[in-house]
């Protein structure tokens, strides 16, 4: 109970501290709306592709985008955390009874939150322009699901990247270069079959891909719903992966205070 | 006797193979003002870190009342008040808020949370500025908020961190009053650190000096200065005379401790205003040059110097350099 308390606590804490600044929360939207408007249109003759499945681009493209918008807020999350630590309130947490678990797990719930409103707001604008998800409620809730869960999971790794490094820059230059080519190395854009064969085959152990496959396939008209658990499944799998490796973190940071 | 905060050799030190704590060891009465004072880089604030439960000791034991500081670490938690060295507000969040989640983790909750935030705003002076984000609080507004945060709980130990760091001057007494009156109410213990002899003379009713890792005095005040016996003399001279200096005055019985830094010679008397001409005298005839001469009664700073062989101002300079 107490552990429940003090996570909510802490997620409230890092909500509250976003919504303060209008600023970050407006331009973490702008980013998806252009990738949707302007990728919308660019790509627009995509679906004349042969071998590409579908007939409108938004539609397809949508899913990526609210997977997509999950990777690149939530993996700033250690940015944050650095801050904390460099501000000395990680420490004033750390003399006081707050159960050190909710102090990861808050800032992984805040950025699970985020992501759900983010992708109801890019599915949202998607319906305006046109697209639709045959999938219905069910599969956007899938999608959200899927998308959560990748950025519950990049949310634990920064956090743990961050206490590794400690040091905003370093944490900038790691999720720079890991952000764009996961992106890019996944269906995101293009169907699977239609991109280089080699690139597909890195797809298959990319988290991202796993969230743009299984949300694409739930809002759409024929749901593939043992992909979208076993795609699921391995973003469980790795949430719980990562979230080990953010406390294993916060343990040595706690060490070396 | 009954403690509120012991410390038994402890013993700590860090990767680089700097030795924070080499022994450290005192105790604290219940209800008592005790300052750990030392230059910076002395340890003090490892011994608090590893008080607080922060950090934990490589080696010895540290208690607070009658809890292992590493065997009953969160039941220490919900003892203690800690205000740590520098401001650790959330700027992102108003006062009240602050004080609120700082509540809330230990355990209050509801109404009681808010009244208990309202009555510390009003108490530190921040009534008016409690629904303002800190981040545009003044650093004396953001100090009183962090003392309030480590008193929500109404803990019975506070410590304090070196509380008047990169404080104005006014702050600062503005501060030493606050925490004047908080050791005197509700029988609080409160250990401070400061590398400040001056708070440490107004604020504490003992002091332990600090250097090197270890206590090497430890008393009230008063008592400190009382054992140096006698007055202090300090010679400003005209150039620095080396070992002349020494050898003028190593016949005078009047005087002793003598201690020369550069162009500063130091020593005590019995009785300063009689030993003055004598000391005058011994160096005019070695051909020693005094610009200036003043008798005092014993500071902190002559304790320091008796029991570390150097000034404070030398051991804080030796920690900036390192």
């Amino acid at each position: 109970m107490t552990l429940i308390r003090h996570t909510l606590y802490m997620t409230l804490r890092h909500l509250r501290e976003l919504w303060r600044q209008p600023w970050f929360v407006a331009v973490t939207l702008v980013q998806p709306v252009i990738w949707l408007l302007l990728f919308g249109a660019l790509f627009k003759k995509v679906i004349e592709i042969p071998g590409f499945h579908g007939s409108s681009y938004i539609a397809f493209l949508a899913p990526g985008v609210v997977v997509m918008t999950a990777l690149f807020s939530s993996a700033w999350s250690g940015m944050a955390l650095i801050e904390d630590i460099n501000r000395g309130v990680t420490a004033r947490f750390l003399v006081s009874p707050v159960r050190r678990e909710a102090l990861i797990a808050g800032r992984i719930l805040k950025e699970a939150v985020v992501v759900v409103i983010q992708s109801l707001i890019i599915v949202a604008l998607a319906l305006i322009v046109g697209a639709s998800f045959p999938g219905g409620v069910a599969g956007v809730a899938a999608l959200f699901a899927v998308s959560a869960l990748l950025g519950a999971t990049f949310g634990a790794l920064s956090n743990g990247f961050g206490l590794i490094m400690r040091q905003e820059e370093a944490l900038i230059g790691a999720v720079q270069f890991i952000v764009l080519p996961l992106t890019f190395l996944s269906a995101t854009f293009l169907a699977a079959n239609l991109i280089p064969r080699w690139m597909q085959h890195i797809a298959d152990f990319n988290p991202v891909n796993w969230a743009v496959v299984a949300g694409r396939s739930a809002v759409s008209a024929n749901a593939d719903w043992g992909l979208i658990a076993a795609r699921a499944g391995l973003l469980v799998a790795l949430l719980a992966l990562s979230v080990a490796f953010a406390t294993r973190a916060f343990h040595s940071y706690q060490r070396s205070v | 006797m009954e403690r509120a905060i012991e410390a038994i050799d402890l013993v700590k030190s860090y990767p680089k193979g700097v030795t924070a704590l080499d022994g450290l060891s005192f105790a604290v009465a219940p209800g008592r003002v005790f300052a750990l004072l030392g230059p910076n880089g002395a340890g003090k604030s490892t011994a608090v870190k590893i008080l607080t439960t922060l950090a934990k000791p490589d080696a010895g034991r540290a208690f607070v009342g009658r809890l292992d500081v590493v065997a009953n670490a969160d039941a220490v938690r919900r003892t203690i008040g800690v205000v740590a060295q520098g401001s650790a507000v959330d700027i992102q969040a108003t006062g009240r808020e602050n004080l609120r989640l700082q509540g809330q983790i230990h355990g209050i909750r509801g109404r009681a949370i808010e009244e208990r935030a309202q009555e510390l705003l009003e108490r530190f002076g921040l009534a008016e500025a409690a629904d303002r984000i800190a981040r545009g609080y003044s650093g004396g507004m953001q100090r009183r908020l962090d003392i309030a945060m480590a008193l929500v709980h109404d803990p019975a130990v506070l410590f304090l961190d070196e509380p008047t760091t990169g404080l104005d001057p006014e702050v600062r007494a503005d501060m030493w009053a606050e925490i004047s009156r908080l050791a005197s109410e509700r029988g609080k213990t409160v250990l401070l650190t400061t590398h400040y002899l001056e708070e440490a003379d107004q604020l504490a009713e003992r002091i332990a000096i600090v250097d090197r890792g270890q206590v090497v005095a430890e008393g009230a005040p008063e008592e400190l200065k009382r054992e140096l016996r006698g007055d202090a003399i300090h010679v400003d001279l005209e150039r620095e005379y080396n070992g002349t200096v020494s050898r003028a005055l190593a016949d005078l019985p009047a005087v002793r401790d003598i201690a020369i830094d550069g162009r500063t010679l130091r020593a005590r008397a019995d009785d300063g205003g009689r030993a003055v001409p004598l000391v005058l005298g011994a160096l005019e005839s070695a051909g020693v040059e005094v610009s200036s001469v003043r008798v005092a009664r014993p500071s902190l700073d002559d304790v320091y110097l008796k029991y570390t062989g150097r000034t404070f101002d030398a051991a804080e300079a030796e920690a900036t350099t390192k």
